[in-house]
């Protein structure tokens, strides 16, 4: 019944666009059969033979159509059943693995991942997988991993949604899993694994199989790899641009291995930094391996993110630090702010969540003076009295394109109140600007 | 022809400022006061003790007040559908008044009323006193071109959506008419000429049922922290104008330790069941601040929480699903988790931070907390800590809260939880931080949670870091007496700080490294300021910024607005905004254009989840092309 009568009765070009057309088949599929009907009239008007168009017109059409049209779409005719499984439109998929008990959205159907790993997996070249927070997922998403042995993925993404889930696997599941994409694939480029417990004997399978193209690894917060592993990440992939790990994997050696002749240019390094247990002490790393960091790729970003107490600051913002993208979730001191605007001439975007009791306004004004790339600031529970808010935003001018504060944490003073500040802001930036608001309630 | 009015109270528990009750008094023979209740589905409703007790007092606060006026509050045992027929009949009634209620609930409920009235004959009056503004108004402003272009040939975009920041509201409000005068409260003059004769046995059909007779237990139960009632409602006004004439300030508080604690000028729940008109609350505080500040306007801001409660009931009015993440056109899709005991944890408030524990405790015991609170806890519940769905939060607070009210609950729970109102999201409050800012003795702590009274100062937003002898000494030893803390907050805002820049990056297409960029570009925040300002514009201290609309539209956010459509409430363009809801007609009228809306609204839902569908699809092409291209992909 799924036929379309257009089959018979063929008749040359349609004055409607193909596109059009075939919105018109997808919207009236899942109704009720006399609309159906109807629809076949409007078609056979038309007089349009739909097994004639061309598989790359068809193709062309299928790749903007989400899934489940596609789906419905294939049933229509033979030809149309086969652009359904034309290996460009399965290059990318997202498995989604949600269990109705921990997640409210929905997810891949089992039907449709076998499906996948039957007829498609060696089409999969960008994969990446969404999890939720229960451990059937991860495990359900291991299981996938472990049959995907004829692919050759380029990118593979291990995403949890919720908590980390992947972390409450056992690690030999998790590992002999992922190893099976590492040795098969052979040609991964980028590689998002955070949050799991991947560790440093499977970072060597992945080297040994992919030194050559890897290009992105994000590993944030995967305890069981060391700084050895990583190093040896970077001294094997030499065109490694983009990597995010913890500050405990970061060391003098790994600055010095990405800074080598032999690898490229180092385009993003994000750190997270992350208090385990209050008081913790953190290593420093020296200024000499952040200048042959800069020196080797002048350009590159440094992207760190700090969740720490107050007192766990002591080793960081000493000497200089090319940091580009720097935040603060949590409370941080004005003492380290003021070192903020000491060391960091390559500041892009600063954000801080909380700061102390007093407001922090010498240290904006040093911030503005000292780092000149400022472009994008974001203070939340930071309290800024409203003159040197304004001060700090006219040295700064034009060039801040983001800039966000909250309402409540300026102080009006006797120079500017409330009112007054939206305005004197926003001749400064020379766009309409406004403190970002919290309801009332 | 003889006029047996009935008025019915729903919100709107009062005598002042009652436009409806007033229909029901004008010319009327007869006039009875109604409340109706269902003693059966009030032990299993979502509402906690403490919101019926208010509920009940404010009904025997209304009783008492027309008792003084030789009248009587009838309580109706039933649903309102079940009743009313038989009311109907009995009271020979022929005339139905009640205020107008924005919410879809409740315009469902009362179109179905309204129809069944029609039925028997009467005739219903419906008046808009809940909120300052008529809703539809703002609503139809939204959609309209700005007031230079409308003479101009081109058509209305009349797609029924509201504002979604509150500073397009704002703007909205400043070029609306001030609000309607309140009026006054019903006298003795008018009530006696159309006294109803009282019958002996009153008090067995009709009184103000007991919290016993509703099937809670009174046992134990503390006094009331707030009591509810139009009488409290007007003493707490004055005591509220007294202490802002005498602080002679306008400005926003700074919040400290007393900020934290009930007090008795709060107004809040008196506005959300309407023992307080909020025009008499209006009015009061314009009056006032003119007269202290000799005859300036008074800005905007002054009025700042009635504001708020109106943007979210603009918000609400027509999105029936505006309480829920699901087929919330306004709501952005985040996968929260699902936690039945950490959000048991965090409802009994026992997340072993004293800080979020101490106010879930106020909010049980006392039904009220500072609204920084409420930020506090919402947000550890949400995208800070717990990453569970604001929906839970929302539950919780329907419960608990005197003054959660549908739309400004399920807003506010938005809002906080970044679900809507693209706001930036960088900001988690810390429970730990926050809270020692806030009050740095810890004296709301001790109030709240007696266990950690004996804990000293540095250590009483977070007694896990206490020393074992400090703990000792305090009699309260951390995972024995009270709990360990449910989450490391550290580890938890990292991970939802990614989460949050990956579900807003989605939406916005951004993909470079700024964190603070990844928020969407609010279009209508782009739109340039009215051009023609004169007609009711209060803002005689304030002038627009000679900023052109062009460059306000590409840089608000440092970008050029991008085609961001997903989640911009376009569900209700087929809405017709009939604005007035007076008379019966035009609410018929509304009903069948409600049904037929509800049908197109659903076609349309459909087409847009295709569309999104369709986008997301398209997104994930960009993505595909870009991995393909750039070595950058999983953002």
């Amino acid at each position: 019944m799924k036929r379309v009568k257009g089959d018979e009765d063929a008749c040359s070009s349609s004055s409607e666009g193909p596109t059009e057309s075939c919105k018109k088949v997808r919207k009236v599929q899942p109704s009720k059969e006399e609309e159906e009907e109807e629809t076949d009239v409007d078609l056979c008007e038309f007089g349009f033979d739909w097994a004639l168009l061309p598989q790359e017109i068809l193709l062309n059409i299928f790749q903007f159509l989400p899934l489940l049209d596609r789906a419905y779409a294939s049933q229509v005719c033979r030809g149309w059943n086969q652009a359904f499984h034309m290996p460009e439109l399965w290059r990318c998929f997202e498995f989604e693995l949600n269990q109705p008990a921990s997640s409210y959205l929905k997810a891949t159907h089992p039907d449709l991942i076998k499906q996948i790993i039957k007829r498609h997996s060696n089409h999969l070249q960008y994969v990446s997988f969404k999890v939720d927070s229960s451990t059937e997922s991860a495990e359900a998403a291991c299981d996938i991993l472990s049959q995907l042995v004829n692919c050759s993925l380029k990118t593979l993404g291990l995403i949890s949604t919720a908590r980390p889930s992947f972390m409450e696997l056992p690690k030999s599941h998790f590992i002999s899993a992922l190893t099976v994409v590492f040795v098969n694939s052979k040609s991964l480029s980028s590689l998002k694994i955070d949050d799991t417990p991947v560790d440093d004997p499977s970072l060597k399978v992945l080297v040994a199989n992919n030194s050559d193209t890897l290009r992105m690894l994000k590993m944030s917060s995967c305890p069981h790899v060391s700084p050895a592993g990583i190093l040896c990440v970077a001294d094997q992939c030499h065109g490694l641009r983009e990597l995010a790990l913890n500050y405990h994997l970061l060391s003098d050696e790994l600055l010095l291995a990405l800074s080598s002749e032999k690898h490229v240019h180092l385009e993003h390094l994000r750190i997270d930094v992350v208090s385990e247990n209050p008081g913790q002490h953190f290593h420093t790393i020296k200024k000499s391996s952040w200048d042959a960091m800069v020196c080797h790729s002048p350009k590159f970003n440094l992207v760190m993110y700090f969740f720490l107490y107050e007192d766990e600051f002591g080793p960081f913002f000493r000497e200089e630090v090319p940091i580009t993208h720097l935040y603060f979730g949590r409370s941080v001191s004005k003492d380290v702010l003021g070192r903020v605007g000491l060391h960091c001439p390559r500041l892009v975007e600063l954000v801080v969540c909380a700061n102390g009791l007093r407001p922090l306004d010498e240290e904006l004004i040093r911030i503005a003076n000292r780092c000149t790339q400022l472009s994008a600031i974001g203070l939340g529970e930071c309290e800024v009295s409203c003159s040197a808010f304004v001060e700090f935003v006219k040295m700064c001018g034009r060039r801040l394109s983001q800039l966000s504060i909250m309402e409540e944490v300026l102080i009006p003073d006797h120079k500017y109140n409330l009112d007054e500040i939206h305005w004197e802001v926003s001749k400064h930036l020379g766009r309409v600007w406004f403190p970002d608001m919290m309801p009332t309630w | 022809m003889v006029v047996n009015s009935v008025h019915w109270f729903r919100k709107g528990l009062r005598l002042h400022d009652n436009p409806a009750l007033q229909e029901a008094l004008n010319g009327a023979d007869t006039v009875r006061c109604v409340y109706i209740l269902d003693p059966w589905f009030a032990g299993s409703a979502n509402v906690g003790i403490n919101r019926w007790r208010f509920l009940l007092e404010s009904l025997e606060d209304l009783d008492s007040s027309l008792r003084k006026l030789d009248s009587r509050l009838f309580v109706v045992r039933g649903q309102p559908a079940n009743v009313f027929p038989s009311l109907f009949k009995e009271w020979n009634v022929t005339r139905l008044t009640f205020e107008y209620d924005s919410e879809p609930y409740g315009k469902e409920r009362d179109g179905a009323i309204i129809k069944m009235a029609q039925e028997f004959g009467v005739e219903t009056i419906v008046r808009n006193s809940h909120t300052l503004y008529n809703l539809d108004r703002i609503i139809e402003m939204n959609n309209c071109p700005p007031l230079a272009v409308k003479n101009h040939p081109i058509v209305e975009m009349n797609n029924g959506s509201p504002p979604l920041t509150f500073k397009r509201f704002q703007a909205l409000v400043n070029r609306l008419e001030l609000p309607m005068k309140p009026l006054p409260t019903i006298t003795q003059e008018q009530m006696s000429s159309c006294r109803t004769k009282i019958a002996d046995n009153h008090d067995e059909h009709y009184s103000v049922p007991s919290l016993e007779e509703l099937g809670f237990k009174t046992q134990g139960l503390d006094p009331a922290v707030w009591k509810g009632g139009e009488s409290e409602a007007l003493e707490r006004l004055n005591k509220h104008l007294d202490r802002k004439a005498w602080v002679a300030s306008f400005e926003r508080a700074r919040i400290n330790m007393c900020s934290l604690i009930a007090s008795p000028t709060g107004l809040s729940p008196y506005l959300r069941f309407g023992c307080l008109s909020c025009r008499v609350f209006y009015y009061n505080l314009r009056e006032l601040y003119m007269k202290l500040r000799k005859h300036c306007s008074p800005p905007l801001s002054l009025f700042g929480q009635l504001l708020w409660r109106e943007f979210f009931y603009a918000a609400g009015t027509n999105n029936p699903n505006f309480d829920r993440m699901e087929g919330n056109p306004i709501c952005v899709q985040i996968p929260w988790d699902h936690n039945p005991e950490a959000l048991a944890k965090w409802a009994e408030g026992s997340t072993g931070f004293p800080w979020i524990d101490a106010i879930m405790t106020q909010l049980r015991q006392e039904g009220w907390i500072h609204h920084l609170a409420r930020h506090a806890v919402a947000c550890f519940l949400t995208r800070g800590d717990l990453w569970i769905s604001w929906e839970s939060g929302m539950r919780v607070f329907e419960e608990l809260l005197l003054d959660a009210d549908w739309s400004v609950n399920a807003g506010s729970w938005m809002w906080l939880s970044c679900s809507a109102f693209f706001q930036q999201f960088f900001h988690c409050y810390c429970p730990v931080g926050f809270g020692r800012r806030t009050d740095p003795s810890g004296d709301y702590i001790r109030r709240y949670i007696p266990k950690l009274k004996d804990y000293p100062n540095r250590y009483i937003y977070e007694p896990w870091r206490a020393p074992e002898s400090v703990q000792k000494a305090a009699n309260c030893i951390v995972g024995v007496d009270y709990p360990k803390p449910m989450i490391n907050h550290a580890e938890g805002s990292r991970l939802n700080i990614e989460r949050m820049k990956q579900v807003y990056q989605q939406l916005s297409h951004y993909r470079g490294l700024s964190l603070l960029a990844s928020v969407p570009t609010i279009q209508e925040e782009a739109e340039p300021p009215p051009t023609d300002d004169s007609q009711a514009s209060s803002s005689t201290c304030e002038s627009p910024p000679h900023t052109s609309s062009a460059q306000s539209n590409t840089l608000k956010r440092g970008r050029p607005s991008e085609p961001q459509n997903t989640q911009t409430c376009t569900h209700t363009k087929h809405q017709h905004t009939s604005t007035a809801k007076g008379d019966q007609q035009q609410d018929q009228e509304q009903q069948q254009d409600q049904e037929q809306q509800q049908d197109q609204e659903q076609q349309q839902d459909q087409e847009q989840q295709q569309d999104q569908e369709q986008q997301q699809e398209q997104q994930q092409e960009q993505w595909e092309e870009q991995s393909e291209h750039q070595p950058v992909d999983l953002q």
